[in-house]
């Protein structure tokens, strides 16, 4: 690092301890319900303030989007977000717990298994289309050596989509595509991104926004699809990469072969560019909110369940094949015409093998079920165990 | 504390030309004048307490702006912003106020016995007078850029402050986050209360963060003078009235103000003042007096007049709608105030509202009776 980057460091450091107690500014949290709340105490934040990732990534910067959204009493957001890799490593006191009541008791010393080989899921490839209208893996990934959405200057971003616009450009066969940015983008081509449910917008949401995520929008942001329209790539949204896999119908297991097969050679060639993804044997891969540790991954359907969804047991069958519901229009909307989202649940703890098979399984299960329920049938045998 | 990537250590590793913003659909300010060599100069500069290049201008990045409607574009995160960031600072003041030049004197005159008249305007015409301005504590960082600590702190002193007022000035702290249903009510009815910034002018400069910590409203008894603490600015303060006594208002506006700046002294936190810029505020927009004073008036014929704009201009006004900055005007009645904050005094400002609102008044009733104004159109002031 420059001499001048490291007294940068050095005084940024010291601003934080200046005059005021932690006591003066440990934030009011009164009325918050999120997970930052939950375990941030003063001891912490006393102790924490004194801290600062090599980037110059503080404690304020980790919470300040758990300070500015209190959040819901039905809905556990997390609160936090991180600068950069280290940010998980600096702040592993406020960050270990708030990992652990994500994600299922997950502990500091849980080690994360990563499996991306589609070979090892079983089935999914006949999800009955009466019902499964849509079938789509996402997961995110960041390049390792970059600050992260929230802390990333214009330069790094410009960088981070560089380096990702001469990987996508390379791929060839069923991956070969078009790099669309944001900031040149003709109406033409914008509308046809909006018809193909592919334009991201800029954030509004003000969870994103209270971290500093739109910065500079829409400047090194873009998206990137192949021809076929079946996977896609956002740039510099919420993670440097957000990659997915998606096609009409219920045939997962395509969708998750080429998810796959798309990742994989997408990682060698920023391998080859002597770039890796942030990845660990304890956290897998590192992504700018916690909740997408481990596999990032979510994967899920959009299927008619209009008689299921209205049964009395459908949030405990749920939650026992470790899925979730959303509407159809992603996170935080309404279902519509009896048309749900179905995913996993999880993200760390579990590969990205088995979160895959879940969704298979759940929903072949679900499928059955309508189906009884359809012909006026019970489904108590039916009924799962825990997974 | 600094927000956004003000603070990245790896940013100097990249060049000025990977650095430098996307200006090219920008229309405000900072992105007139803010050129590559500029932004090189001035990247690894900062602040005594932290604020660098990238925090002044953030919000005229993420706000290109409109072609009508000029924004400043650039934010101060503490009274040395001004100096440490001049190269970029000065051009942009020189153009938002008129030419003013960083060597140019501002005259402050608070003293409310040098305006002439004021206390007249036609209350059929004139529905509400008001004057507002803005104030810094000295020793604390700017919204943009302050700490919990520091905002809490500011919001301490000022009810010290505001509590030792008496007479007139008597009134009561509501801070926003332990409002009641009932007070936030009544603070809607008498159009006092104000609401998180979602102007994403505020909003990506930081201004919102920790809301509603350390914010809150203070009012007198008789609801004529009003205080927002921790808003845009440190201090808000407003003095308002129905009908058309501005000389009353302004009365009440430097009286009050004076005491508050006295109780201020004393503890050592004087307002952030000097002989260049006067009143240091957030947005250099608000330098100088940081003065808007104004009224609501009657206007339905002046207003579609084809000289109505030209008329403004040369009375040194400007026209809003009745909800404020960028709304529109409701059956003819118009937000009118002064144009200018910096470069003329507090009474120079509110002179020209009110001989400029006389003026418009006297217009309006011509061409109610059908007569023509043209002998009436002023000279450029």
């Amino acid at each position: 690092m420059s001499e001048k980057v490291e007294n940068i460091c050095h005084a940024m450091a010291q601003l934080t301890l200046r005059e005021w107690s932690a006591e003066d500014e440990f934030p009011d949290l009164s009325q918050h319900s999120n997970l930052m709340a939950k375990h941030l105490t003063t001891d912490m934040y006393s102790r924490l303030r004194e801290r600062v990732t090599p980037t110059g990534f503080t404690l304020d910067r980790v919470i300040q989007p758990g300070v500015d959204n209190p959040g819901h009493p039905f809905i556990m957001t997390v609160g936090c977000v991180a600068g950069d890799e280290e940010t998980y490593e600096v702040f592993k006191e406020l960050l270990d717990p708030v990992i652990e009541d994500r994600h299922g008791g997950y502990k500091p010393s849980d080690k994360h298994k990563t499996d991306l080989n589609p070979d090892n899921l079983k089935g999914g490839d006949d999800l009955d289309p009466n019902y499964v209208l849509s079938s789509r893996v996402r997961t995110g990934r960041s390049i390792r050596g970059f600050c992260l959405p929230p802390h990333c200057s214009r330069g790094e971003r410009r960088m981070v989509e560089k380096l990702s616009n001469e990987a996508l450009d390379s791929l060839t066969g069923d991956l070969k595509g078009k790099y669309y940015a944001l900031k040149n983008m003709t109406d033409a081509e914008q509308q046809q991104l909006i018809d193909d449910h592919f334009l991201f917008d800029k954030p509004v949401s003000p969870l994103l926004l209270a971290s500093g995520m739109a910065r500079d929008w829409p400047d090194a942001r873009g998206i990137w699809h192949n021809d076929n329209k079946t996977f896609l790539v956002w740039v510099n949204e919420e993670d440097h990469l957000r990659v997915i896999s998606m096609q009409k119908g219920g045939n997962m297991k395509e969708v998750f072969n080429r998810f796959c097969t798309g990742l994989t050679k997408i990682e060698s060639l920023f391998k080859e560019k002597g770039h890796e993804f942030m990845w660990n044997e304890h956290l897998g891969y590192v992504l700018t909110c916690p909740s997408n540790l481990g596999t990032g991954l979510r994967a899920g359907v959009h299927m008619k369940l209009p008689n299921m969804s209205k049964h009395a047991k459908f949030e405990e069958v749920l939650k026992r094949l470790r899925l979730q519901k959303r509407g159809t229009g992603g996170v935080d909307t309404a279902a519509v015409g009896g048309v749900f989202d179905i995913s996993n649940a999880d993200r760390l703890g579990f590969s990205e093998v088995e979160l895959v098979q879940m969704v298979v399984d759940g929903v072949k299960l679900l499928t059955e079920m309508e189906k009884r329920l359809e012909k006026g049938q019970s489904i108590d045998d039916l009924i799962p165990a825990q997974k | 504390m600094p927000f956004g990537n003000t603070h990245n250590n790896f940013k100097l590793n990249y060049s000025v030309d990977d650095e430098f913003p996307d200006l090219s659909k920008h229309n405000n300010h900072m992105a007139k004048v803010l050129t590559k060599e500029l932004y090189g100069k001035l990247r690894d500069k900062q602040t005594p307490t932290g604020f660098t290049l990238d925090d002044v201008i953030q919000t005229g990045i993420d706000n290109p702006g409109h072609p009508f409607i000029m924004t400043v574009g650039c934010v101060a995160g503490d009274e040395e912003s001004y100096e440490v960031f001049k190269d970029l600072l000065d051009p942009v003041i020189s153009d938002r106020h008129g030419g003013y030049k960083p060597t140019d004197k501002h005259k402050t005159d608070l003293n409310f016995e040098n305006l002439k008249g004021g206390d007249d305007l036609d209350p059929n015409y004139v529905l509400s007078s008001r004057v507002r301005t803005g104030r810094s504590i000295k020793g604390y960082a700017l919204p943009p850029h302050n700490s919990r600590g520091e905002r809490r702190a500011i919001e301490k002193l000022s009810i010290e402050a505001l509590s030792s007022l008496d007479g007139e000035f008597k009134g009561k702290y509501y801070p926003l986050k332990s409002m009641t249903d009932a007070e936030q009510e009544q603070l809607i009815n008498d159009h006092f209360l104000f609401d998180k910034p979602v102007s994403p002018l505020l909003t990506c400069a930081g201004m919102a963060r920790d809301w509603p910590d350390g914010r809150g409203i203070w009012h007198n008894d008789n609801k004529t003078f009003l205080v927002w603490v921790n808003e845009e600015d440190h201090l808000r303060v407003i003095s308002m009235q129905k009908g058309g006594n501005m000389r009353e208002v302004f009365r009440r506006f430097c009286v009050g103000l004076q005491k508050i700046e006295e109780i201020f002294k004393k503890h050592n936190h004087g307002f952030m003042w000097n002989e260049h810029l006067g009143y240091i505020l957030t947005c250099p927009s608000n330098l100088g007096t940081g003065l808007r004073g104004g009224v609501h008036v009657k206007l339905p014929k002046l207003s579609t007049h084809p000289k109505f704009e030209e008329i403004l201009t040369r009375l040194r006004l400007q026209k809003r709608g009745t909800g404020g900055v960028d709304t529109a005007s409701v059956g003819g009645v118009f937000d009118i105030s002064n144009a200018d904050r910096l470069g003329s005094s507090e009474v120079a400002q509110v002179q020209l509202v009110v001989d400029g609102v006389k003026l418009m008044v006297e217009m309006e009733k011509k061409l109610e009776k059908g007569e023509a104004i043209d002998s009436m159109i002023p000279a450029q002031k």
